[in-house]
């Protein structure tokens, strides 16, 4: 069974204007997007800023309200509860964010950040709550001592692992993490990569990692939703997307990954043009004419498209 | 060989934290010729924008130290008053900066905007200015040119914007360009399109660039020739071509082995040990990136780290690169041993 079954998920914002600020249109920040997470594998949801990716995020987690549409949760619907019910779920499914600087509380140290989803859902006393806090910390790598510093005390890598030890106090079975090394440099990007993907392993993670960086998506997720204009796109394996995309939209995102190889500058400039083009010319095919793309048509098991 | 535009020469900034001198650019030589674009690469804290507000003259001289010398069409820039800089940055000099939100004013239409330094380095008549401006706009790819003229910066994309910003470095035909992480804050579609408009721009004007990016991507797709920085000073200088064939310097390697694009698959990424050291921490004498690779025996390195032609055109400070390895490359097949016999 999948561990989450996210099916014609809905957000939309109401625009307010006219007499009495009636409701007159809405932003369909996302509109109708289905994908499945199975137990232990790593889903990336990917696009350009303003897609509905981290609005998608949020929905799953509780922090947006759902406009219609079901997420199942190891079976159990989670935009039909009440909060008191959701409240068992929130445990299982939490989040890393994307800026370390201030997803962290300024004013609390690292105890009482780490130990804060511990008081909210264990009775544990100060001695038990101090043994399991120094574990997290350990395993993300910090000395024990640091438990008592404040965030400015440390660097922006090290703020994400401790984000990290955070989401992990409850032993979560989903993680969503929004963008959880576009902050950082690169050195330290891929020491936060590189260890989530350990935790994953350790602690039998499954992860939806929303991210606009296809480089990253690539390395770190089995399949990939790509989404524009809160729909998907494209749906698949890594491979499938990354080496056979299928939608115009995919390929002109793909392009666009700078070439890492100073030789084949030129030609990837030209590719670049040359989808422009095809995206031009063969805008019907895939949009239709009010600009909203077409329903997923499945191509393969794993891989489908928005096409006509 | 082509003529030299901006020469650096032994170029250290410092700032007074406390009542005492740090260098966060530490003895930087560099050369950029017509034509050229010079990338300076580098994490945070490497030195690389205090080096573009250094040659820009844009510190606040009350509590920064310049030292050296920055060439330019026949004058130190380092040595000219405030009125005489005025007459040369904004002119010869153009300036693209990171964010395209903060870099434009909110309450000026952006035809006026662009405008602006013509006014000042420019003696033109009000329609030549306007033809101009249309012009320019045009270059840098918006097509509504006589819309966006009347527009404010709010009512523009992201994308939009930087292009304006572009224009605006254009307006007074520059010699040299410095842009300063011109494609970090867009996405990645307008960030390919923003490179190939400045690939464009630049063989169509003969500019000289200065990029200044940590991301060696952009890199790769833009520069001629590479300058890696690492705690204020230069590791490594080559040929585009050349530093991504063969880099040499411990730093250069890592960072490319960071990068989740250069792998195949989920392997590991490389991670280097230890940050980057603050200004007042920072261990002036011998490598300074020998605390980050602790394998390396102390007698690799030099004493005072020079730099060397290790081959033509291709620079690299200190000789720790000679035996230089990854401890993953090594120890991965000890732990495999290990894991075997147990």
């Amino acid at each position: 069974m999948s561990l989450l079954k996210v099916n014609d998920l809905k957000v939309h914002y109401p625009i307010r204007g006219g007499f009495f600020r009636k409701v007159v249109d809405h932003v369909r920040a996302v509109d109708g997007i289905s994908f499945e997470l199975q137990p232990g594998e790593t889903y990336g949801l990917v696009g350009e800023s303003g897609c509905g990716k981290t609005t998608s995020g949020r929905a799953i987690i509780g922090l947006n309200d759902v406009t219609a549409g079901q997420m199942m949760f190891e079976g159990k619907d989670l935009a039909q509860m009440g909060r008191i019910e959701r409240r068992k779920y929130t445990k299982d499914i939490q989040m890393i964010f994307q800026d370390p600087y201030s997803s962290l509380n300024g004013r609390k140290n690292i105890l009482n950040t780490i130990a804060e989803p511990l008081r909210n859902f264990e009775r544990l006393s100060a001695k038990e709550e101090l043994v399991r806090v120094q574990e997290l910390v350990e395993r993300v790598g910090l000395t024990p001592e640091s438990i008592y510093k404040y965030p400015h005390q440390f660097s922006g890598g090290q703020r994400q692992r401790i984000g990290i030890a955070r989401a992990l106090a409850l032993k979560p079975k989903l993680i969503i993490a929004d963008e959880p090394v576009s902050a950082l440099d690169v050195s330290v990007q891929a020491q936060v990569l590189n260890f989530m993907q350990e935790i994953q392993e350790d602690f039998d993670l499954t992860y939806l990692f929303i991210s606009h960086d296809l480089g990253i998506i690539q390395h770190m997720c089995d399949r990939i939703g790509i989404m524009y204009r809160g729909r998907f796109v494209e749906e698949g394996t890594a491979d499938e997307i990354y080496k056979n995309a299928q939608h115009v939209y995919t390929k002109r995102l793909i392009a666009a990954i700078p070439e890492m190889n100073p030789e084949k500058r030129f030609e990837k400039m030209h590719l670049r043009q040359a989808i422009n083009q095809e995206y031009q010319t063969e805008y019907n095919n895939y949009f239709d004419n009010d600009g909203r793309m077409y329903d997923l048509k499945k191509l393969s098991d794993t891989h489908s498209v928005a096409m006509q | 060989m082509k003529n030299p535009v901006l020469e650096i020469k032994n170029l250290s900034t410092s700032f007074n934290i406390k009542g005492d001198y740090y260098a966060a650019v530490d003895d930087v030589s560099i050369t950029v010729h017509e034509n050229e674009v010079v990338a300076i690469v580098g994490e945070s804290g490497c030195g690389k924008s205090a080096l573009a507000l250094s040659v820009m003259g844009l510190h606040n001289l009350k509590n920064t130290k310049l030292e050296g010398q920055v060439n330019f069409g026949g004058q130190n820039l380092l040595s000219l008053s405030r009125n005489a800089l005025n007459k040369v940055r904004g002119k010869d000099i153009g300036m693209i900066f990171q964010d395209p939100m903060t870099a434009l004013n909110p309450l000026a239409t952006i035809g006026r905007q662009i405008e602006e330094p013509m006014d000042y380095h420019m003696k033109l008549s009000a329609s030549d200015k306007k033809k101009r401006v249309l012009e320019l706009l045009r270059r840098v790819g918006i097509k509504n040119e006589q819309r966006v003229y009347e527009q404010y910066p709010h009512e523009l994309s992201g994308g939009m914007r930087q292009r304006v910003v572009i224009a605006i470095a254009l307006s007074c035909d520059p010699v040299l360009l410095l842009a300063d992480e011109p494609t970090t804050a867009l996405d990645v579609t307008i960030q390919a399109q923003i490179m190939d408009l400045m690939k464009e721009l630049q063989n169509q004007m003969k500019t000289g660039i200065i990029l200044i990016t940590h991301d060696l991507g952009v890199v790769a797709e833009m520069a001629d020739r590479v300058v890696v920085m690492y705690a204020g000073q230069v590791v490594e200088i080559a040929d585009v071509k050349e530093l991504f064939a063969n880099p040499l310097h411990p730093y250069t390697r890592s960072l490319l082995n960071s990068i989740p694009a250069n792998m195949e698959g989920k392997e590991k990424l490389h991670v280097i040990d230890g940050i980057v050291p603050s200004l007042q921490n920072l261990d002036r004498t011998g490598c300074r990136f020998a605390p980050r690779i602790e394998w390396i025996p102390a007698e690799d390195h030099e004493e005072r780290p020079e730099m060397h032609e290790a081959e033509p055109n291709h620079f690299v400070r200190c000789s720790c690169y000679k035996t230089f390895y990854f401890p993953e490359d090594r120890v991965g097949e000890r732990e495999y041993v290990a894991t075997e016999s147990e």
